[in-house]
């Protein structure tokens, strides 16, 4: 029998596979189509002190094996995700990593607070990396005294674990990774989107109404495989990986990478069923590999 | 229910200038009962083009469970959606969103479509007429070579041509007809550009009408809020098109 559960802070995982936030929203649409109980976790949409609307429309552009979001945020507010989402997410035996946003460390800290306190928040996602808001969100995850900061003032008041999900739009991933486990972190996700941009080659204008957005999928797998890779050399935090993974191989690409789980994103939109899928294959990946576990896979780069 | 399925690709053929019917099967389409819902098409196998096309569901035919989609080859993924072959599989997500409502019509109903939003227009018209509603059809194109399905309207209503060019009908946009014609109807069904269904809301803000909108889209099921629009119930209200619409009531949707 193949090992696929993980035990990270918080979190007793079934399998290593769960959603990305803001690519999943609160789960209600893909219960239609598959039972959420066989998820390893959910990461929900991030969610703000109030319900923000977002930015104008085109919001997604496709790119080359890619895609820019410049979804802003959009969510109904703390208020409704506590009393409305997370309750309905109640009925299913999944673990949830409530993705907390905000514009300064008080917002931050309002929604970490009061949304730990669900009883099916397992762990908490704090995006200090989300490129399409302006104001905070991007420069919390680009400035290590800013992050550690931060993850101090969220660790303070969450009931749960704290994971930070860092920013690829930095030079240094390594110091910011440092930074806020020095501010208490027990955990990392990463990577958020690529910032980008795609021109409407007739016009020359930016397709994306907000002129710039996040790329996600296939095309920045190499970008999230490194940056992962360079932070669990550097870390003893347990990382949950993501960027671009669309199938079991890259799964194994990500945990060999050092990552302890791994969240699809992306992916979801081109085949909704895309989690279970690769849950059910990744026993049997494995074993071809040799591996009865995947903890053993963890990291296995590392110790090549 | 919500289905994705490898369909088998039944028929495909160029209908007009660049524009394409096909028709495909499988149990997906036993799902199907509304007109105006769309399916989320997978044109590659790969990764390239990544995302899912919508594209409207313009015929269904629940004994044979096939349904049939009329597009325009435009870009990469349409341009890859033309090649497919019968005999191909094609993955289609769906049926997806609501459609238009046809208990809402009494005796009689006018359907103005433009351009590609001319397909889903065709299986309301069925729709109506075999619940005993007279439909006008109200259809504009780019010119004479774009204009497709003219005669299978005809055979279910009164059907008035626009084309910009001048190339066949009326020489304008579908509003030059409208202006033309009285307005003995009750309801009114729209799908097109954006500009068209602003001009049809204002030509008659005193009736019943339910426009179909479009929107860049990413998941297509109501997960990633790519396809919002803002209402004019508050400032903080929105929609998502893809699964509260495509279809909306006049008068809701800020576009
Ligand atoms: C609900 C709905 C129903 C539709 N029904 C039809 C139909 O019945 N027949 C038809 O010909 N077209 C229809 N369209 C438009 C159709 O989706 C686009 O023409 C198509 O996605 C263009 O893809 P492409 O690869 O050819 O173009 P590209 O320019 O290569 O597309 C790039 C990206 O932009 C998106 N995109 C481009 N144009 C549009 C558009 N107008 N609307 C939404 N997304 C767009 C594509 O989906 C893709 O993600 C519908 C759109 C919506 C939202
Ligand atoms: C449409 C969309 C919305 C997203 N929204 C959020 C969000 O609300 N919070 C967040 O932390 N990350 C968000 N992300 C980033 C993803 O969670 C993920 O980090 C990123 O897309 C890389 O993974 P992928 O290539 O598998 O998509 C979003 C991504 C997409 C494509
Ligand atoms: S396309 Fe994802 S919410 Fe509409």
């Amino acid at each position: 029998m193949t090992d696929l559960t993980v035990k990270l802070p918080g979190l007793k995982l079934k399998n290593p596979i769960m959603p990305a936030s803001g690519c999943f929203g609160f789960g209600k649409e893909y219960a239609q189509l598959y039972d959420l109980s066989q998820l390893g976790a959910i990461m929900i949409k991030a969610t703000t002190v109030e319900t923000r609307l977002g930015n104008p429309t085109p919001r997604v552009a496709e790119t080359a094996s890619g895609m820019l979001n410049a979804i802003g945020l959009q969510n109904p507010g703390l208020e409704k995700v506590a009393g409305q989402e997370l309750p309905w997410l109640e009925k299913y035996d999944v673990p949830i990593i409530a993705n907390v946003a905000g514009t300064t460390t008080e917002d931050y800290v309002e929604v970490a607070k009061a949304i730990s306190q669900a009883p099916n928040v397992h762990a908490l996602e704090i995006n200090i990396s989300c490129p399409n808001v302006k104001l905070g969100g991007i420069t919390f995850g680009t400035d290590p005294d800013v992050a550690r900061e931060l993850t101090r003032a969220v660790k303070e008041v969450s009931s749960v674990p704290v994971y930070i999900k860092l920013s690829p739009n930095v030079t240094d991933i390594v110091s910011i990774a440092k930074a806020v486990e020095e501010g208490g972190a027990d955990g990392i996700t990463m990577i958020n989107t690529l910032l980008g941009m795609r021109m409407a080659t007739k016009t020359g204008r930016p397709v994306i109404a907000n002129i710039t957005g996040g790329l996600s999928g296939p095309a920045i797998k190499p970008v999230a495989l490194r940056m992962v890779y360079e932070v669990s050399q550097h870390t003893k935090l347990p990382i949950i990986g993501m960027g671009g993974v669309t199938n079991v191989d890259d799964v194994i690409d990500f945990l060999s990478a050092g990552a302890s789980a791994v969240a699809v994103g992306t992916a979801n939109f081109v085949n909704p069923f895309v989690c279970p899928e690769i849950i059910g294959q990744l026993p049997e990946r494995l074993h071809e590999l040799g591996f009865d576990s995947v903890e053993e896979l963890v990291g296995r780069s590392h110790r090549l | 229910m919500i289905k994705q399925e490898r369909m088998q690709v039944i028929k495909q053929q160029e209908i007009a200038k660049q524009i394409f019917e096909l028709t495909v099967q499988g149990g997906l389409a036993d799902e199907m009962s509304e007109p105006g819902q769309f399916v989320h098409i997978r044109v590659a196998d790969s990764f390239e083009p990544l995302l899912r096309r919508p594209i409207s569901v313009a015929s269904i035919d629940l004994e044979a469970s096939q349904f049939t989609m009329i597009y325009r080859a435009e870009g990469r993924g349409t341009g890859l959606l033309s090649e497919k072959k019968p005999g191909d599989t094609l993955d289609v997500l769906g049926p997806l969103g609501h459609g238009f409502p046809v208990e809402e019509a009494q005796k009689k109903a006018y359907l103005i479509g433009g351009g590609i939003g001319v397909p889903p227009l065709y299986e309301l018209a069925k729709q109506l007429n075999a619940r005993g509603i007279e439909t006008v059809h109200i259809l504009g194109f780019e010119s004479k070579q774009a204009v497709f399905y003219e005669e299978k309207f005809r055979a279910l209503g009164d059907t008035h041509i626009a084309t910009v060019d001048g190339s066949h009908g009326t020489q304008g946009f579908v509003t030059h007809i409208l202006n033309e014609l009285p307005s003995d109807f009750d309801t009114y069904y729209s799908c097109g550009p954006t500009a068209m269904l602003e001009a049809v809301q204002w030509a008659y803000p005193q009736k019943k009408g339910f426009l179909s909108y479009e929107q860049r889209m990413g998941c297509g099921i109501g997960a990633c809020f790519a396809c919002v629009c803002r209402t004019t119930k508050s400032e903080t209200d929105y929609i998502k098109v893809c699964s509260d619409g495509p279809v909306f009531p006049a008068g809701v949707v800020i576009s």
